[in-house]
C-alpha cells in the first residue's frame, strides 16, 4: 500500500513536459487556495488609509498590529466595546467540556456497538449515524425551548449541553468504526482470562486508542469551535461563542467600517482550528474521511 | 476452576456481562432518540399547527406547506438550494479528483501541497465569508484592484448583483470543499492495486487511459461517499451565506437553512420555520437513507 508506485507519468526526463505541465496546476492551485488568506492577513496588518488606497493584493508598507489589538481587546460588537476577547474565552469554556465528554461517551459507546452480534444491531448503529446528517435546522425549535426548561437558556452550558449531545453521533461512528477493526482475538483471550466488559475497555481497548482519540478530539473540536447556528440561536450577548460575535462585527453597520480590524478579527477566530490543523493535520483528514461512513 | 458452585456464579455474571454492552449503548441511544427522532416529531407536529410567535397545538393540517409553496421567498431559496447544491457537488468533485490524481503521480512537495488544499476546510464558514465578502467587495476588493492596475473594463461585482449572488456562495463554498474531496480521493488512490497498473502499462496503456479506464472507474465508491457528504453540506449550508451576502442583495441568495432561521428567530412564523425545516429533512433524508441502508448491508455481507 505505501510502496513508491511506478506509473508511467513519474519516469522522469522523457516526460518533463507533463511534469512541467502537473507542477503548474499545482502551484496554481497553491495560490489560489493561499490568495484569501493572504489577503486577509496583509489587510489585518494595513492603516484604514493605506487600506481605501485599493491595493488589495499590495504587502502592507509596513507591519502595523494595531488592528489586532483593537480586535482583541476593544472593538465594539453590540453594545459592548471589549473586543472578541470574552466572545474567544466564551468559544474556549463551551469546546473543551464538549468535546471531552462527547468523546468519553463515543468511546464506550462505540466500544459497546461494536460487540453487538445480535440481528438489529446495524438498526441501532444506523439510527444513531443518522444524526450526524440531520440539518439542525430541524432540532432548534424544540431545543431553545428544552432549554429554557431547563434553566439554561442564553447560557454557554446551554451550549455545552446541545453541542456534547449532537456531537456523540459522530464520536460513536469514530470509535465503532476503530474498535470493529480491532482483532476479535485480543477480545476473547481476554475474556477468557475472565477480564469482565470495563476492564477489557480500560486496559485493552483504550490504550490501542490514542489515535481515534486524537481524531475525534480534533474533529468535535473543529465542529464546535466553528458552530454558528446553535450559538446565533441559543445565545444572545455575553454568551455568544466567537463565531456568532465575529459575524455580528463583521455586519455591524453603526461605525466607519475597519476593515483591518474585521480581517483581524476574523484571523483571531480561525487560529485555534487552524493551529490545530497544522500541528495534527494527518489526524483531521482522517476524521473527515472517517465521516464518510466508509470503515 | 472445577469448583461447581464457582462456575454457577461464573455464568451469572457472564450473563450480566453479556448485556452490559446493551446497557452501556441505552443512555446515549435514548439521548439520540430523544433529541434527535423526539424532536423530530415535535417540530413535524409544530410544522402542521399556527404556530406563531409561540408554539401552540392548534391543529390545522398541512396549511403551513401549502402557504410555504406559495412564498417566493421559499420558492428563491429552494431553486438556489438547486443551483448551489449542483454546481457545488460539481467543482468541488472535479477540482478535488484532478488535484488527488495530480498529486498521486510522485510529487515531491506532496504534504506541503495537500496542507495547502486542505487548510480551508479546517476554519469555519463564518470566517471564510468574511474574507470572500472582502475579496469581492466591488469598491475596494478584487474588482477596484484589477481597474486599478489599468484593466478599468473589469468587472466582477457578482456579490452585490441580484442575478448573480448564489455564484459568489458556490465559489466560496468549493474553495473550502474542494481540498477535503482531494484529500478523500488521494487516500482511496493509495489503495488502488499496483499490480493492475502495472499490468495495464506493461500493455502499453497510456497513463491517461489507465486512469479514465481503470483507476477512476474504480472509486465509484469514492465518488458515491463524496457525493453524498456535499449534497447534505449544501442542503445544511447556513453560516456562509450569513456571512457572505445575509442572504442578499434582497433575498435573492438566501437558502432553505437561512429561510428557516428567519422564519423561526425574526419574523415569529415558528409553524412555517417548522414546515420549512422539515422539507430540509425530507431532502437530506432522500439522500442519506439509501446510502445508510447500502453502506451497512454491504458491511454485513462484506
Amino acid at each position: 500500500m505505501a510502496e513508491p508506485k511506478t506509473l508511467p507519468g513519474a519516469n522522469g526526463k522523457r516526460h518533463l513536459l507533463g511534469r512541467l505541465f502537473i507542477w503548474t496546476l499545482l502551484l496554481a492551485a497553491a495560490v489560489l487556495y493561499l490568495g484569501p488568506i493572504y489577503v486577509v492577513l496583509s489587510t489585518s496588518l494595513k492603516d484604514l488609509a493605506e487600506i481605501r488606497a485599493g491595493a488589495l493584493l499590495d504587502l502592507p508598507h509596513e507591519l502595523n498590529f494595531t488592528a489586532w489589538r483593537e480586535a482583541w481587546s476593544s472593538a465594539c460588537i453590540g453594545v459592548r466595546c471589549e473586543g472578541l476577547r470574552p466572545y474567544f474565552l466564551n468559544s474556549v469554556i463551551m469546546s473543551v467540556p464538549s468535546v471531552a465528554i462527547s468523546t468519553l461517551i463515543g468511546a464506550l459507546s462505540g466500544y459497546a456497538l461494536s460487540l453487538f452480534r445480535f440481528r438489529g444491531a446495524n438498526i441501532i448503529f444506523a439510527l444513531m449515524l443518522f444524526g450526524c446528517f440531520i440539518p439542525f435546522q430541524i432540532v432548534i425549535l424544540p431545543m431553545a425551548q428544552t432549554l429554557g426548561y431547563l434553566g439554561i437558556a442564553n447560557s454557554i452550558t446551554g451550549l455545552i449541553v446541545v453541542h456534547t449531545i449532537y456531537g456523540i453521533s459522530f464520536t460513536t461512528l469514530f470509535f465503532r468504526n476503530y474498535y470493529v477493526s480491532v482483532p476479535q482475538e485480543l477480545v476473547r483471550a481476554a475474556t477468557m482470562d475472565g477480564a469482565g466488559f470495563f476492564r477489557i475497555f480500560w486496559h485493552i481497548m483504550l490504550p490501542l486508542s490514542v489515535p481515534i482519540i486524537v481524531v475525534s478530539v480534533i474533529w468535535q473540536f473543529t465542529q464546535v469551535w466553528n458552530e454558528f447556528l446553535f450559538g446565533a440561536s441559543f445565545t444572545s450577548g455575553g454568551s455568544q461563542p466567537v463565531t456568532v460575535a465575529l459575524n455580528n462585527l463583521i455586519n455591524s453597520t453603526t461605525s466607519v467600517k475597519q476593515y483591518n480590524v474585521d480581517m483581524a478579527a476574523a484571523l483571531i477566530a480561525a487560529a485555534p482550528t487552524l493551529v490545530v490543523y497544522i500541528i495534527a493535520g494527518r489526524f483531521f483528514v482522517r476524521g473527515l474521511t472517517a465521516g464518510a461512513v466508509k470503515g | 476452576m472445577s469448583n461447581p458452585q464457582q462456575r454457577k456464579q461464573m455464568s451469572v455474571l457472564d450473563r450480566a456481562q453479556r448485556y452490559l454492552p446493551q446497557l452501556v449503548v441505552a443512555p446515549p441511544f435514548l439521548l439520540l432518540v430523544f433529541f434527535v427522532y423526539g424532536f423530530i416529531a415535535w417540530t413535524g407536529f409544530i410544522s402542521l399547527t399556527n404556530s406563531r410567535m409561540l408554539p401552540t397545538f392548534d391543529f390545522q393540517g398541512i396549511q403551513q406547506y401549502v402557504r410555504l409553496l406559495a412564498m417566493d421567498r421559499w420558492n428563491v431559496a429552494f431553486h438556489n438550494l438547486l443551483i448551489f447544491g449542483s454546481l457545488y457537488i460539481l467543482f468541488s468533485i472535479t477540482i478535488g479528483c484532478v488535484l488527488a490524481v495530480l498529486l498521486d503521480q510522485r510529487i515531491r512537495a506532496e504534504g506541503a501541497l495537500r496542507t495547502i488544499y486542505l487548510y480551508p476546510m479546517a476554519i469555519s464558514f463564518i470566517v471564510t465569508g468574511t474574507a470572500w465578502k472582502w475579496i469581492l467587495n466591488p469598491s475596494l476588493g478584487i474588482e477596484s484592484y484589477m481597474q486599478k492596475l489599468g484593466w478599468e473594463s473589469f468587472q466582477f461585482d457578482w456579490i452585490v448583483n441580484r442575478d448573480m449572488a448564489i455564484y459568489v456562495v458556490v465559489l466560496a463554498a468549493v474553495w473550502q470543499a474542494s481540498g477535503f474531496v482531494m484529500a478523500l480521493f488521494l487516500s482511496a488512490l493509495r489503495t488502488v492495486d499496483e499490480d493492475i497498473i502495472r499490468a495495464a502499462h506493461l500493455d502499453g496503456a497510456s497513463t491517461t487511459r489507465i486512469y479514465f479506464g481503470i483507476i477512476l472507474p474504480s472509486l465509484r465508491p469514492v465518488f458515491l461517499s463524496a457525493f453524498v457528504i456535499l449534497a447534505h453540506l449544501s442542503i445544511k449550508s447556513f453560516d456562509l451565506v450569513v456571512a457572505l451576502t445575509n442572504g442578499g442583495p434582497g433575498y435573492s441568495s438566501t437558502l432553505p437553512a437561512n429561510f428557516m432561521y428567519e422564519m423561526a428567530f425574526r419574523r415569529n412564523q415558528i409553524g412555517l420555520g417548522a414546515a420549512s425545516a422539515m422539507m430540509m429533512l425530507a431532502t437530506v433524508a432522500a439522500i442519506i437513507v439509501p446510502y445508510l441502508y447500502s453502506e451497512l448491508r454491504a458491511k454485513r455481507h462484506g
